[in-house]
């Protein structure tokens, strides 16, 4: 481990811990577009931290002290999973200490972490909604494994930057099994975000909302916290998704300062897109009943299967 | 073959055992004497099991050593054998026992059923048994010992015998032992290949042809597939464990569930040796159902110990079919593959038996402070019992296969296995290992469900009854027992590459092949085949998580404030909570319940909308009891009426038969 990766990885973890609440930003702006409706500023998510971050927390009487370190952890596991997923470089020191299936563990730790605390309080909203989280999460991991599979096959290989530099070589052209493993993702990635069709970000609405309801008793900077790994989970899938599907300009190596300069403006403008793509599929898609969930998970795990198959089948 | 001399550990071993049974005919001696029994010979037997556990650690890397014992029978002398494999499975046997009996001496008080000097002598037979199942080195010993293992564990399970139900789940595990004992005395059979040999030696040496050594194979997986719990002889577990006192249910699903996965290995690697491709497959599509089955179930469960037995199929289902993975690449001569998934196999065996023991305990501290198996009725503990809360909280995380706790780095080895299989040359089996590592996948990702279940319907929330809060915490020694096991969580979990290096004796008896790098690798990296191909270092991860929790505190204290301030819930304003208003263990696994309802045989129970008095309940049950159990049962009271006719109950009639048979005999040897 050199000073310069080690300095470039805490680049990466900076950049993301910067980046995450503005993409949350630019997704609702996006989103405010395409619905006609006059946009609050992208910047808002900043603002809301930072107001929340000043003040008083209230705690419930009988919170435990799961409670409290809850978002002190998952904020930790997220920021943990922002520097394996190479978003602007890949033979970065910490990337070697976690490979894809260590990154869907951190997830699932930060899972259990959330859906531990919300049934602390004993409220009907917080057992609720770590039952359905739990209920979205037991579909969607598999389904995000069995995309990393994919992907792994091609490159033999778990660990992500070696993934990411093998499908970075290969020639241009629309993969099938890769095509398929990109849908599912796409999917995944909806549900275990809390986004629309799986669930709805905006709600407070008792009987619909999953991952709000898990939060609702929390205030203050611990609900400061979980907004923002929130926005970091987000921030992460989506560079799991572009690292894997769309890997160019991701710098190779960890010392090289240009290649890792000009990995930002791609980031940044990949991040655009596919925030705009996600608020997209948000404005044109309703939101399911939650027991029509396991259909659409099942289908991205189908797909994720499939792909696994085309791959071994046809070898591409 | 192996000639070898009896070395010191395997002296220290048999010590052990003649230790162990030693304690229990002192606390034959004395049966009533309760505080003798708990505050001495316990504690004496945790010291022996520490012991065992260090002489096993010791003895892991060393070359077989045999002995003959001058017991058995004129003629037929009991062997002996310790090499690596028995040192792995008695080093889990020794410090597994150690803490349950540990935490025994704080548990074992009241004596409504058996008395406290019986158990005492069953306990440590029981100990005894699983330990001489361990260095049997021929097919005589190890029957004896494993029948030894099944009654003592029988009279365990039936401590509170004047429990009808209690005494009906003893008879079906008694049951269900004696048809797996039949299918592995029948698989010695088969090994010694008409030699009339049954020491192991023989067996390894004796040549099987045609489709024998495949008789064998099917005959060791069903007989220790019923010790083990796989589909369909799995019915005894979620009966046995809930009736047996909590210490005896952990040491049945740690560790006598291991020594029919020692049997399993020990039959298919060491006496068959060359196994067959499909046998792998085999297991592994066993495997996996059994480890969907029993997770799927386990997710509905109301009380928290048919929970967590359901939850140890689950694990001894993900086991079975990481060896059918082991047994798939050594047929197809993958050596580091195939030590791969065997060091993935043996790791999960350890590691189960850290956590499934630490997590029966912490069930035996809730149940001896509120008297309640059931889920439905309990609630918020952590408040109550802060140090069974945390130490249960480790296992269930571990559990959860969650980094960087230990039940993680197993299913990570094996996935990675898994992952490498296209490398196969039959296509076929390249195409059913996506859907397995699908399966296995799911298999994890519901264990998640489950934990949480566990773990938030008892210890967080509300108090679901009054009569909670006068909960206490475990006592001392129940404290130092469960802060082990959960230690042990911790370090399995941090330290793979140690414990990777300690299997590799192991495996390199198996499969002949080891999956430690050469030149050792580094330490603090877990990179079994080289770090470009994949890497886990759970320290790294551990630390990091740590350092950003710790540095997140101190910062947004330092840069804004600490205050807190205590209030109601606020649960979007509702003013009426109580405690009913939670989720319930019914509610909880309603989402389960809702997606694989063909699985469950389900009778329930709704009100109509007019109902005064409403009453809802639901009763889950096993389809297998229904299409396979009862039919069997049925069966065999038929024939046994059918064959009752010719019991008359008179002497005449039995003369009559007697006679008859002798004149039939005269006929024919004639």
């Amino acid at each position: 481990m050199t000073l310069a990766g080690l300095l470039s990885q805490v680049l990466q973890v900076a950049l993301a811990l910067a980046l995450a609440p503005l993409l949350v930003g630019w997704i609702n702006q996006c989103r405010a577009w395409l619905q006609n409706r006059s946009a609050p500023s992208m910047f808002l998510p900043y603002r809301t931290i930072r107001k929340l971050f000043m003040k008083d927390a209230v705690v419930a009487e009988n919170a435990s002290p799961i409670f409290r370190t809850m978002p002190y952890v998952v904020f930790g596991a997220m920021c943990c999973a922002a520097a394996i997923v190479p978003s602007l470089a890949t033979d970065l020191p910490f990337a070697r200490a976690a490979d894809a299936i260590a990154l869907v563990g951190l997830f699932a730790l930060a899972r259990v972490f959330i859906s531990l605390a919300a049934m602390d309080i004993g409220t009907s909203f917080g057992s609720l909604g770590a039952r359905r989280e739990m209920f979205i999460g037991f579909l969607a991991e598999p389904a995000l494994l069995m995309v990393l599979f994919t992907a792994s096959l091609i490159s033999g290989s778990t660990s992500l930057p070696t993934i990411v530099e093998t499908l970075a070589h290969r020639e241009f052209a629309i993969y099938p099994s890769l095509a398929l493993a990109g849908v599912a993702f796409a999917m995944v990635s909806l549900a275990e975000n809390a986004r629309i069709p799986v669930d709805n970000p905006a709600t407070h609405l008792e009987l619909t909302m999953i991952h709000e309801a898990m939060v609702l008793e929390y205030s203050a900077r611990h609900l400061a916290l979980i907004e923002w790994a929130s926005a970091l989970k987000l921030f992460n899938y989506s560079c799991i998704g572009l690292a894997i599907f769309m890997p160019v300009g991701i710098a190779e190596g960890s010392t090289n300062w240009l290649a890792i300069m000009a990995a930002v403006p791609i980031l940044v403008a990949k991040l655009m897109v596919g925030g705009f793509a996600l608020a997209l599929i948000e404005t044109l898609s309703a939101k399911m009943r939650i027991f029509r969930a396991p259909e659409f998970l099942g289908t991205a795990f189908l797909l994720a299967v499939l792909a696994m198959l085309v791959n071994l089948l046809l070898g591409s | 073959m192996n000639a070898a001399l009896p070395s010191f550990p395997l002296y220290a071993v048999l010590g052990a055992i003649a230790a162990w049974l030693a304690i229990g005919t002192v606390g034959l001696a004395a049966p009533r004497q309760l505080r003798f029994v708990s505050r001495v010979l316990f504690p004496l037997g945790s010291a022996i099991g520490l012991g065992l556990a260090i002489v096993a650690f010791l003895a892991l890397g060393d070359a077989p050593s045999t002995l003959v014992l001058p017991l058995g029978l004129p003629d037929l002398p009991f062997h002996v054998r310790l090499d690596p494999l028995s040192a792995f499975f008695l080093l889990i046997l020794g410090s597994a026992g150690a803490a349950i009996s540990l935490f025994s001496v704080g548990y074992f008080r009241s004596s409504e059923g058996t008395a406290p000097g019986l158990i005492c002598f069953l306990y440590h037979a029981f100990l005894a048994a699983m330990a001489a199942v361990l260095v049997a080195d021929d097919a005589y010993l190890f029957m004896v010992a494993w029948e030894t293992m099944a009654l003592s564990s029988y009279f365990l399970v039936t401590t509170e015998h004047r429990i009808p139900e209690i005494r009906r789940a003893g008879f079906l595990y008694l049951l269900i032992a004696h048809v797996g004992a039949i299918g592995i005395l029948l698989c010695f059979g088969v090994l010694q290949g008409g030699t009339g040999d049954y020491s192991f030696d023989g067996m390894r040496s004796a040549t099987l042809h045609g489709a024998w050594p495949s008789a064998a194979f099917l005959l060791a997986l069903f007989g220790f597939g019923a010790k083990a719990g796989l589909l369909p002889l799995h019915v005894w577990l979620p009966e046995a464990h809930p009736a047996a006192p909590s210490p005896v249910s952990a040491l049945m699903s740690g560790v006598m569930l291991k020594t029919a996965i020692y049997g399993l290995l020990r039959v298919t690697f060491d006496l068959l040796g060359n196994p067959l491709w499909w046998w792998g497959v085999v297991a592994l599509s066993l495997g996996l159902i059994t480890a969907l089955f029993g997770v799927i179930f386990a997710a509905v469960q109301t009380d928290m110990k048919r929970l967590l037995a359901y939850s140890s199929i689950e694990n001894i289902g993900i086991i079975v079919a990481g060896i059918g993975l082991a047994v798939l690449f050594s047929a197809y001569g993958k050596g580091l593959l195939s030590a791969i998934a065997m060091i993935a196999v043996l790791y999960h065996v350890l590691n189960h038996a850290f956590f499934k023991s630490l997590l029966f305990l912490a069930t035996g501290s809730v149940l001896h402070s509120t008297r309640e198996r059931s889920l439905g009725k309990l609630g918020g503990l952590i408040h109550r019992m802060p140090w069974v809360a945390w130490l249960a909280l480790v296992g269930t995380l571990a559990s959860a296969g969650l980094p960087p706790l230990n039940g993680f780095v197993s299913e990570w080895l094996l996935l990675q296995a898994f992952l490498f299989t296209p490398s196969l040359p039959q296509s076929f089996v390249n195409m059913l290992v996506p859907l397995a590592a699908g399966a296995l996948v799911l298999a994890a990702a519901l264990a998640a469900y489950v934990m949480v279940k566990f773990y938030g319907v008892i210890f967080l929330g509300q108090p679901r009854e009054p009569n909670l809060a006068n909960a206490h915490d475990a006592g001392r020694f129940e404290r130092v027992a469960l802060s082990y096991l959960a230690a042990g969580c911790v370090l399995l979990g941090v330290f793979p590459t140690a414990v990777i290096e300690l299997l590799d004796p192991v495996s390199r008896m198996l499969v002949g092949a080891s999956a430690v790098p050469a030149g050792g690798g580094s330490w603090l990296v877990l990179a079994p085949i080289s770090e470009d191909r994949a890497s886990y270092s759970p320290m790294v991860v551990l630390l990091a998580i740590v350092v950003v929790v710790l540095v997140t505190v101190y910062v947004v204290h330092r840069l804004y404030h600490g205050r807190v301030r205590r209030a109601p819930p606020w649960d979007c304003g509702f003013p009426l909570q109580t405690s009913r208003m939670q989720d319930t263990a019914e509610g909880f696994g309603q989402p389960i319940r809702q997606v694989f309802e063909p699985f469950f045989r389900m009778e329930r129970e709704l009100p109509s909308p007019f109902d005064t008095a409403p009453r809802y309940s639901v009763r889950i049950a096993d389809r297998f009891w229904h299409a396979l159990y009862l039919p069997v049962a049925k069966a065999a009271d038929a024939l046994a009426r059918l064959v009752g006719f010719i019991q008359q109950g008179r002497i005449s009639v039995y003369l009559t038969y007697s006679f008859v048979t002798l004149l039939a005999l005269l006929a024919f040897v004639r």
